[in-house]
């Protein structure tokens, strides 16, 4: 119970942080929906649904990258993390509340990015939105704790997406098979196996990431 | 004796020939000392010496590249203040504290808080962000943090740094209050200030 009250803690910190500050999501926000306009307008009338959702695909990977780069920012600028290491708490908790943070954020621009998506190219059907949750809960879990190793580097700018992108092939996979193929659950549970094991790769390893 | 139920006997720090080097650069080399329970280690020298590493080192922030550093408090009862005052700057200073109050199992944690915003004279701004407070304010607030949970450690990095006439006034009281109870390692570049209370020194080249 004091495991959860203190992801809680943590996660309703960077929520509030996030509306104070709003220097995360409105970013987000404006690359996504950038980002399909200007593939609404490049895309030839006649090309397929196949490259609309792979391009969609493409937003959502950048965009969850835009939200991993200041996914430890107040942490790194005031040198916090020092302070929340030191916690007697269990530092995996520091982990979980920031990855349901960033999943949160993820979401949140995904509910206004799919209804434009839709509006754009058509197509979002429920396999899709699946493929699209499971595939943010992936993207938190691992991007959260590259991005906490990322935020430790002088170049963690650069260091984020090279750690990042590989990591997150098999998420776009497994995204773009459930939203394009006419059998959707292998893929889903390619997803689901992905998120399991890596989630609890990340919250075994996050104590190595952030001490010495 | 650093609060009730808790007996360090002997010494709360330990270190015996310490190395610290980060790739090829050396900070520290074979540093030793003792830190006995309610011991008070004076940490001096130019900058560049390494004294942020050494504190690091004994706050567990940092492990020796060669060398025995033990360190007996467990890592919850450790209070650290660093040159970054280790606060959210969008929360206001009562919400920080809160937050480590939660994080750090603090009892009576609203209590507390209140007794140390009214004693590092925080109180009336308590609900103001910690990004509108001047450089003194945030270092009562990295303080009032550091002292929180009633540490039997203190590592205190500069701590006098920021801080006007009336705040200075107010750590020297806080350092002479808990200097029975505490043990203390704090690097300063103006010695004379608590080499009163030092049970010894440590200058490092």
């Amino acid at each position: 119970m004091m495991y959860l009250a203190d992801v809680g803690a943590l996660a309703r910190k960077d929520l509030r942080l996030e509306l104070r500050a709003r220097d995360t999501l409105p970013a987000m926000l404006l690359f996504v929906l950038s980002t399909l306009v200007v593939f609404h307008f490049v895309l030839p009338g006649d090309s397929s649904e196949l490259a609309a959702k792979g391009l969609l695909w493409v937003a959502i990977v950048f965009t969850a990258l835009l939200g991993l780069s200041r996914a430890f920012a107040a942490e790194r600028e005031q040198g916090v993390i020092d302070g929340l290491v030191l916690a007697p708490s269990d530092r995996s908790a520091i982990w979980v509340g920031k990855a349901l943070s960033v999943l949160a954020f993820l979401v949140l621009a995904e509910v206004v990015a799919l209804p434009a998506f839709a509006l754009f190219f058509g197509g979002v059907d429920g396999p899709m939105v699946a493929g699209i949750a499971l595939a943010d809960v992936g993207i938190a879990a691992v991007g959260t704790l590259l991005a906490a190793m990322a935020a430790a580097s002088r170049a963690r700018e650069l260091l984020l997406p090279l750690l990042f992108l590989p990591l997150a092939i098999p998420i776009i996979v497994g995204g773009v098979g459930a939203s394009v193929t006419s059998d959707p659950g292998r893929y889903l549970g390619f997803l689901g196996l992905y998120d399991a094991l890596f989630a609890i790769i990340c919250w075994a390893s996050f104590e190595y990431v952030v001490t010495e | 004796m650093g609060v009730a139920g808790r007996d360090y006997s002997g010494m709360v720090i330990r270190a015996r020939g310490v190395e610290k080097r980060y790739g090829d650069k050396r900070v520290l080399r074979g540093v030793g000392f003792d830190v006995a329970r309610d011991g008070f280690l004076l940490v001096t020298g130019p900058n560049g010496s390494g004294k942020t590493t050494l504190l690091r080192l004994c706050a567990g922030l940092a492990v020796p590249t060669a060398g025995e550093l033990e360190v007996t408090p467990e890592r919850g009862r450790i209070g650290y203040l660093a040159h970054e005052s280790l606060v959210y700057r969008e929360l206001t200073a009562l919400e920080n504290l809160d937050l480590y109050g939660r994080l750090y199992r603090v009892a009576e944690r609203r209590e507390r808080i209140g007794m140390l915003l009214e004693r590092f004279g925080l109180w009336d701004a308590r609900h103001d962000r910690a990004d509108s407070y001047s450089r003194g304010m945030l270092q009562r607030l990295a303080l009032s943090r550091a002292l929180l949970h009633d540490p039997d450690l203190l590592v205190l990095d500069e701590p006098y740094s920021g801080l006007d006439e009336e705040g200075a006034s107010l750590l020297d009281r806080e350092l002479e209050e808990r200097r029975p109870s505490c043990a203390f390692v704090i690097a300063t570049h103006d010695p004379a200030r608590i080499a009163p209370l030092a049970t010894s020194k440590l200058v490092l080249a």
